[in-house]
């Protein structure tokens, strides 16, 4: 029976089946991440530190926690340019004062903003731009916030105000100014504004402002505890396990039936070598070794692939010799022999193929030992320094599982994809093992 | 018979020594990589003299004069160089650490020390083991014996619900202890708060037997639980298909055929044929016992082997490193000797003159 139809035979176990739609839907995450954010445009934004994510909120959750009936609310950003102008005066001597009206509709029951953020962009020669917030409710009451100083780029975090937190009797501002009336647990819905009385104080003095909402939920994914969105990671895990897995197994599995048929063929000292060298590796404790790569030398994904492969190619297989040795005195081998085809063409054209389709199971079924090695690495902190993996996110998270369920999103959803590769692959992989392999056949 | 044993010995002591040379190399390959073939010591060096640096901040030093001063310093790292042994060339030094490591003088950690403050490599392992044995004996004698007893009941049922279901779940066994570790962390821990994080006893426990036992027990419930449900699916599956593969050989099939009871075909004509195999993987498992699992000791900061080499390797602790490495590969070889001995002189299918000879 050819290759293919042996693969078709794949439809025949449900579980194979399922086993490929998982196996399908990482190949197309793979693809989608390397499409949505290039190579170095992911390790950019992974590696760029606060800077870049400050205006997405810490820890946020996943938006899907709202469809099993949480109704947290998400980041609400309102621009200088949607802000409403309610009044602009020239007041002398180059002072002007405009007020203008940050408007949010604030519509979610479930939970508060996780913080509260005005970011300024002031541009002054000698006296800055002074901002006088006021805070109105949708029920009509006005908080006096405090007065700014715009000096040049930056953000008053109205969250984190200390003076402020004291005028409000001790409650954090992003709860006490959402806080309804009636029932302070919960959150007043209804549109918000933040009241700006902008002062400049020179003709060409201007700012720019931003109101920044932080929700509780964010994306598909949620954020960590550096606010980086964790879809970025979750996406290229898959890449990255892929590749690491596929390589690993592909490389490996092709060189201990390459290697295992020239021991064989050839007999005497070569095959006593190899023989050795299987034992070698097996005496070799491969974790160990990795850690003290990883330790020492570099933690780079890539440096591990090669310390793992260079340590794989040690020796070959003892199931494949033992295979080897009985196919190597079998009629056909005898004929090629006879018809003068050299060592090489007897083993490429003759011993080889004939197991090639056995390595078809083995391959599959090596591919989640290697993703789970990564992962691994990642959780004994030994990941690698710059790639986005799902191991890595375990790990950083796993420090904030005594924190309490609100984590929870953080490790699960890295977990869940390594579940799905893993418990993917082997599905497949068993089935394919019951195809390919006489003796399971009938079972 | 004679010649028989004749060849046996001669197969066994050949055997051993390539076995025994087998080590002599992977301990050989161990020192250089945790050494980086001597880039290591320029690091240590550093840190001795970072060290001494510090010392000599001390307001009484700093009052001597200048040459006396570089003098005191000189004499302490000169110490110190001596003590790690920088004061010889790495490869002198690399053979060293080899003949001990095969000698079993595994002479003193660098860094590390055992809980009684003592440097011997030696007690260091020696007190880890006990807790490494009780935590990895327990779980994989408890998922080696539910999972052979299972699949022999399954096998007898073929077919049935209970075996399609345990097949459909064989794919579970994928992740490893450590992943399933930090769900069940997860779960029973932080969640519903009912079982510990981590360790192996609660400080607070009450200072009887019975209230140490039960803590330590407590503790190691999650530890235990995450082998048994990493590895029980794939391991009830392996062992129904070997025994399915081995009960429908022909001489079962004639046994079958006489009317022999199904209980005595079972002993008699399945388990016997396939003692081998399980007492390789009861071997194997053994092994795995000693070496325990970094990350799933790492993960529940279970004071074992494994976490121990895994702070060994961190503090760059070479004596420590190479001195558990040789146990583990002096086990693994002993182990896999003792199989191969144990096959040529059971199976009579593996054929020592065939097999042997070729092998030589």
């Amino acid at each position: 029976m050819n290759l293919w139809a042996r693969l078709q035979e794949l439809r025949r176990y449900p579980s194979a089946l399922v086993g490929l739609a998982a196996v399908g839907l990482l190949i197309l995450m793979s693809v989608y991440a390397v499409v949505r954010y290039p190579y170095s445009e992911a390790i950019r934004l992974w590696r760029a530190g606060e800077l870049t994510w400050l205006e997405y909120p810490r820890n946020a959750a996943p938006r899907w926690f709202n469809w099993f009936g949480a109704d947290l609310p998400e980041t609400i950003s309102v621009t200088h340019e949607r802000a409403k102008a309610l009044h602009a005066e020239d007041l002398g001597g180059g002072v002007r004062r405009r007020t203008l009206s940050f408007s949010c509709d604030f519509l979610n029951g479930g939970g508060f903003p996780k913080e509260l953020a005005l970011f300024y962009e002031a541009t002054f020669t000698r006296t800055p731009p002074q901002a006088v917030l006021t805070w109105r409710t949708p029920d009509g009451r006005e908080i006096p916030i405090g007065t700014q100083v715009l000096r040049g780029g930056g953000r008053y975090i109205i969250s984190a105000d200390a003076a402020l937190v004291k005028r409000l009797g001790g409650r954090p501002p992003h709860e006490a100014l959402f806080a309804h009336p009636a029932e302070p647990g919960k959150p007043l819905r209804g549109r918000y504004e933040l009241l700006v009385d902008l002062f400049t104080f020179e003709p060409q003095s201007e700012a720019q402002l931003k109101l920044i909402v932080y929700g509780q939920v964010h994306g598909w994914a949620g954020t960590d505890n550096l606010r980086r969105d964790l879809s970025i990671a979750l996406l290229w895990g898959a890449p990255i396990a892929m590749v690491f897995g596929m390589s690993a197994a592909l490389i490996l599995t092709l060189w201990y039936l390459f290697i295992s048929a020239v021991a064989t063929w050839y007999g005497g000292w070569v095959d006593a070598l190899v023989d050795r060298l299987t034992e070698l590796r097996m005496i070799l404790p491969l974790l160990p070794i990795l850690i003290m790569v990883g330790m020492f030398w570099s933690r780079s994904l890539w440096i591990m692939l090669a310390v793992l492969i260079l340590y794989g190619v040690i020796g070959g297989s003892k199931n494949y010799r033992a295979m080897y040795l009985q196919t190597r005195s079998l009629p056909y081998v005898e004929a090629a022999r006879a018809y003068g085809a050299g060592n090489f063409r007897i083993i490429v054209r003759y011993l080889v193929p004939r197991f090639l389709p056995l390595t078809i199971p083995a391959f599959i079924n090596a591919i989640p030992g290697y993703v789970f090695l990564e992962a691994s690495l990642a959780v004994l902190g030994l990941g690698d320094p710059v790639l986005p993996t799902w191991g890595k996110v375990i790990q950083e998270a796993s420090g904030f599982l005594y924190m309490g369920s609100s984590y929870y999103y953080w490790i699960l959803l890295p977990a869940a994809l390594l579940f799905l590769t893993g418990v993917g692959f082997a599905m497949v992989g068993i089935a394919l093992d019951r195809i390919f392999n006489p003796r399971l056949r009938a079972i | 018979m004679l010649e028989n044993l004749r060849r046996l010995g001669t197969y066994a002591g050949v055997r051993g020594l390539l076995l025994f040379f087998t080590v002599i190399v992977a301990v050989w390959l161990i020192i250089l990589i945790a050494n980086m073939g001597g880039a290591m010591d320029k690091i240590i060096e550093s840190q001795i003299r970072e060290q001494v640096g510090a010392m000599m901040q001390n307001p009484d030093l700093q009052q001597l004069p200048e040459g006396e001063r570089k003098k005191i310093y000189d004499q302490h790292v000169e110490v110190l160089r001596i003590q790690y042994g920088l004061d010889r060339p790495f490869i002198e030094r690399a053979f060293r650490y080899l003949w001990n490591g095969i000698t079993l003088n595994l002479g003193y950690a660098e860094r590390i020390h055992s809980d009684t403050g003592s440097r011997q490599v030696r007690l260091i392992l020696v007190e880890r083991l006990p807790y490494t044995l009780l935590l990895w004996g327990t779980a994989q004698f408890l998922l080696f014996s539910t999972s052979v007893f299972i699949a022999l009941i399954l096998s007898r049922r073929y077919g049935s619900f209970v075996d399609r279901l345990v097949v459909m779940l064989a794919p579970t066994s994928a992740p490893p202890a450590w992943f399933y570790g930090i769900i069940l962390i997860l779960i029973f821990a932080s969640l519903l708060k009912v079982l510990p994080y981590g360790g192996f006893i609660d400080p607070l426990a009450p200072p009887t037997f019975l209230g140490r036992a039960l803590s330590v027990l407590k503790h190691m419930v999650l530890p235990v639980s995450s082998v048994i449900v990493g590895g029980i699916f794939a391991t009830i599956y392996s062992w129904r298909t070997f025994f399915l593969i081995y009960s429908s050989e022909d001489y079962v099939e004639l046994a079958r055929a006489k009317g022999l009871s199904s209980r005595s075909i079972e002993r008699r004509y399945i388990l016997r044929p396939t003692l081998p195999p399980i007492v390789t993987s009861f071997a194997m498992m053994l092994i795995a016992v000693w070496m325990g699992g970094v990350i799933t000791e790492t993960v529940f900061s279970w004071p074992g082997l494994g976490r121990m080499l895994y702070n060994a390797i961190a503090q760059n602790d070479t004596p420590v490193i190479v001195g558990a490495n040789v146990i583990y590969g002096y086990l693994l070889a002993m182990s896999v000797f003792v199989l191969d001995i144990l096959y040529a002189a059971l199976d009579p299918r593996v054929r020592i003159g065939a097999v042997g000879g070729q092998r030589l």
